[in-house]
Order: C-alpha cells, then structure tokens, then sequence
C-alpha cells in the first residue's frame, strides 16, 4: 500500500488541501491551507494537482516513515529537513524510498510548514475537502503518532522547482485593508487601524487575535448576524480586531471594520505570535 | 437597501427586513451567475462572494435591481417537520416570562410555521423566524458549557435545534432524534436557508 506512517508531529499537524469553499450557507466554514501558495508549490513539486492534500505543520516537528518509494517536497518558511538523517532542501523535490524517514525540524521563522507526497494524502474527503477544519470539527482528526496516512497514485513531473526560495517573513508586516462595509461604526476608522498591532498566542486557524489601542466604536449596538469573508477585521467589544482565517464562521454579530486583501493572507498565516502588524487601510 | 463594498470579491447587500433580504437571496441564486461562489444570508443581509477578477457582482446588482421582490422568484422551499419531546429544562422559565402555562407553550411553538432565515454557529445550526411573540425571550444569562445535539431552543426572535453537543446560550424547549447534520449524506444540512419547519410534539 502506498502510504505514510506518522512517527511524530509537532504542535499541530493537519491535513489541508484548498478547503470546502461554496458552503458558507449551510454553515459550513471554507477551510483548507492557510499559506495556500505554499500548499500549491509544494504540491506542484512532486508533480501533484494543486488541489491534493498534504500536510500542514504548525512550529514544525513533523516526522514521517514512507510506506512506499515517493517524491516529497517541504515548503513554508525555512526549515531543516532530513531523510534517514540526511540534510536536504525545502522548496525542491526530494526522493524517499521506502523505509526512509523524513523529519521536518523547527522553524527558526513562520509558523507553517507545508508537506506535500507525490499522490497526495488520499483519506476519506467529507463535504468534497480532505481539510481538518478546527473550528467545526469536519474532517480528518489531527495526526497522531502511529497514524497511516493512505496516498493516492502518483501522476505527474515535478514543476516549479524555478520558483523561489524559501520566503524570509519582514519584523514587522504591512498589511493592505479595504475599509467597510462597517467601518461607519468607528470615527477615523483608517487612522484607528494604522497603528502597530501585536499578533497573540490566542491565534489559530480561525483568526489571528491582535492586541494594541482597542478600537472604540462611535456607535453602540448590536450586530445582527451577518456573512463572514476569510480576512475579515472583526471588532468585538473589546475592541481588540480579530482577523478571520481559513476556519473562520461563516457568520458573525460583530462589525468588520475592514477586509484584508486575499494577496497579503499567506504572510499572516505565518505571523507567529509577538510579531507586529500595522494595517495599511485604503478607500 | 445599500449595498456595502466587502473587500475585494465581495458585496454585503443591506436589507430592511426579512423579507427582503430573503427575496435578494432567492433572486440571486435564481440568477443562476457561475461566478456566484457563496451566496450567505444573515439576518437583515446577503453577503455574495464572486469568483475574483469577475464581473459576477454588478451582475447580482444588476439581477436584483431588475426584480420585483414582493413577488421574488419561487425558491422551491422544502417542508420539514421535526418531532420534538418537549422536556426541555427552560420550558417552565419560558412559560413564566410569557406567562402561560408550559402546555401552551408548546401549543404555541407546534403552532407556528417557521422559515430558515439563515445559518451560523455551527454546520446545519438554522435560525428559524416565525416565533410567536410570547415566546421572543432573551438568552440565558450564563450560557451553558453543553447543551446536547437536538436541543430545540429559542432566543430573540429565532428557535432552532443544534446539530451537535456544543456550548449555547438559548433557553431549551425540548429536544429531537432527528440527525441535523450529517456530513457523509448527499445533502448534508437539513435545514437550508428557505426551507419551512414545523415542530410536533411526541410523547
């Protein structure tokens, strides 16, 4: 059987492909990798769709045993990455025979490191993703050590090893916003957003919690519940925004001052907490 | 009716009621736009996210502005009746805010026809509207830890059954074997944004 045995993983290691969009009305949140260019790169480098499952690794840690004779690639941030002990590179197509162990160390910046197999981890999909969504609990359970993970058959040729290299993160993210559609809850809603924010360990895949000079509405009032948006800034009455990722609700009853643009999403997927943030808000 | 830009691919389309937002909703599905990706009603909006870089949003714009919503096109709701065994733990507190007994409480809730105004919370948790008036009653005021799947409860203007064991805050009337949520089957929700409800009670 081709398959992966999971030796160890790190903090988190989920299952991700491009998630269940198209859903959001039966309550279902959209799921899937959270750096979505890492995930496609890496699938694109053992020769995958875009849209195969690999593994997402939160801090790293991830450790698995081939089952069988495939093609790997490690993307996200830089990482070491060993086969049987052997050093090798992230961003390019590694072989594994069978027997051989990978090992995905920490990374020294980011958060996600993405790996992909050549087939692609091929478990049961639910509601057409083999994404483990946190928030609502649909799909694969996260791994655990002992786990097999089943693949699929290989099919294409490595592409995109031209690429890039690993992407080095900046100290300090900028972060393109479109205001609304409530920004007329709050005065001065830009210059509110332009300050320096600081991401909290409270953050997951359902959003990314910042601390900093909470917002202060200029209306009061309930919300009601209305449609959520993957990057939208959520102002609960704390007034400390919440940016909503992958696994976010589909619905929400606080205001959204403003809506990330989709291109700068992979850079907060990997914003690890205590980094800074300044949002950059545009009309 | 405003339409409120959100972010780059998508519009939130304000409602005064309902009513209206429900028919927004009906005429941009009906609409039948390939670049429509989510189509979300809340409770007095539509969210309508487009493919991005296509033109799938002033085309809604220009689909719902065309229509006549008093008269939205037919949505072909489904009917669902749900048997409920009402021994819910809040039935005696919502009997004594809407001071009646617990027995026309539940006359009250079997009585009406109610309409998925939206969804939210959790997968196949619907906010049904068509509560009688006695019965609009606020949360409870510590939400509990764990209420049990099936739980039919009630809260502003909405009742509802969660799908799952989760964390809530509605007041509880009864509850229902019947499976809300089931990811494995062809329709995986059973109630979708539309559909009309009725409860019966079952001893």
């Amino acid at each position: 059987m081709r398959a992966l045995d999971v030796v160890a993983t790190g903090p988190s290691a989920l299952v991700q492909d491009l998630g269940r969009p198209g859903l959001a009305h039966l309550g279902v949140p959209p799921s899937g990798a959270l750096d979505v260019p890492a995930l496609r790169l890496a699938n694109r480098l053992v020769g995958n769709d875009e849209t195969c499952a690999g593994i997402e690794a939160l801090f790293g840690g991830l450790t698995v045993r081939a089952r069988t004779s495939c093609t790997v690639a490690v993307t996200g941030p830089p990482v070491r990455v060993t086969v049987d002990e052997r050093a090798h590179g992230t961003h390019t197509p590694i072989h594994v025979s069978a027997g051989q162990t990978l090992a995905i160390g920490t990374p020294d910046t980011g958060l996600r490191c993405y790996l992909a197999v050549s087939g692609g981890v091929a478990v049961e999909p639910e509601l057409g993703s083999r994404s483990r969504d946190v928030l609502s609990g649909i799909g694969p359970e996260p791994l655990e050590p002992g786990n097999v993970l089943p693949l699929g058959a290989p099919r294409g040729t490595p592409t995109g090893e031209d690429e890039l290299a690993a992407p080095r993160l900046p100290a300090e993210l900028v972060v393109p916003v479109l205001l609304g559609p409530r920004d007329d809850w709050f005065d001065e809603p830009a210059r509110l957003l332009a300050v320096p924010w600081t991401v909290t360990p409270e953050s997951n895949r359902v959003g990314l919690r910042l601390d900093g000079a909470p917002l202060r509405r200029a209306r009061e009032g309930e919300l009601a519940s209305e449609g959520l948006v993957t990057g939208a800034i959520q102002v609960p009455s704390s007034g400390l925004p919440v940016v909503f990722l992958a696994d976010h609700p589909t619905t929400g009853g606080y205001p959204v001052i403003g809506v990330v643009v989709p291109s700068a999403l992979p850079a907060l997927a990997q914003a690890r907490p205590g980094t800074t943030l300044r949002f950059r808000p545009q009309a | 009716m405003r339409w409120l830009p959100y972010g780059t691919d998508a519009v939130l389309v304000e409602c005064e009621s309902l009513s209206e937002m429900s028919a927004v909703r009906t005429t941009v599905i009906a609409a039948r736009l390939p670049d429509v990706l989510e189509v979300v009603p809340g409770a007095r909006t539509v969210l309508v996210v487009a493919r991005p870089g296509s033109t799938a949003l002033s085309e809604a714009r220009e689909a719902v502005e065309a229509a006549d919503l008093a008269n939205p096109p037919g949505a072909d709701p489904r009917a669902v009746e749900l048997a409920v065994r009402y021994d819910g733990e809040d039935l005696q507190l919502v009997a004594e805010t809407a001071g009646i007994s617990a027995d026309e409480v539940v006359e009250l809730h079997t009585g009406a026809e109610y309409t998925v105004a939206f969804t939210g919370f959790a997968p196949g948790f619907a906010y049904l509207t068509g509560l009688p008036e006695p019965l609009r009653q606020s949360r409870l005021d510590t939400p509990r830890t764990k209420v049990p799947a099936g739980s039919v409860g009630l809260a502003g203007e909405f009742t509802g059954v969660y799908p799952r064991s989760s964390p809530g805050g509605w007041r509880l009337l009864g509850h229902t074997e019947t499976v809300l949520f089931d990811s494995r089957a062809e329709r995986p929700a059973l109630l979708a944004p539309g559909d009309r409800v009725r409860f019966r009670r079952t001893r």
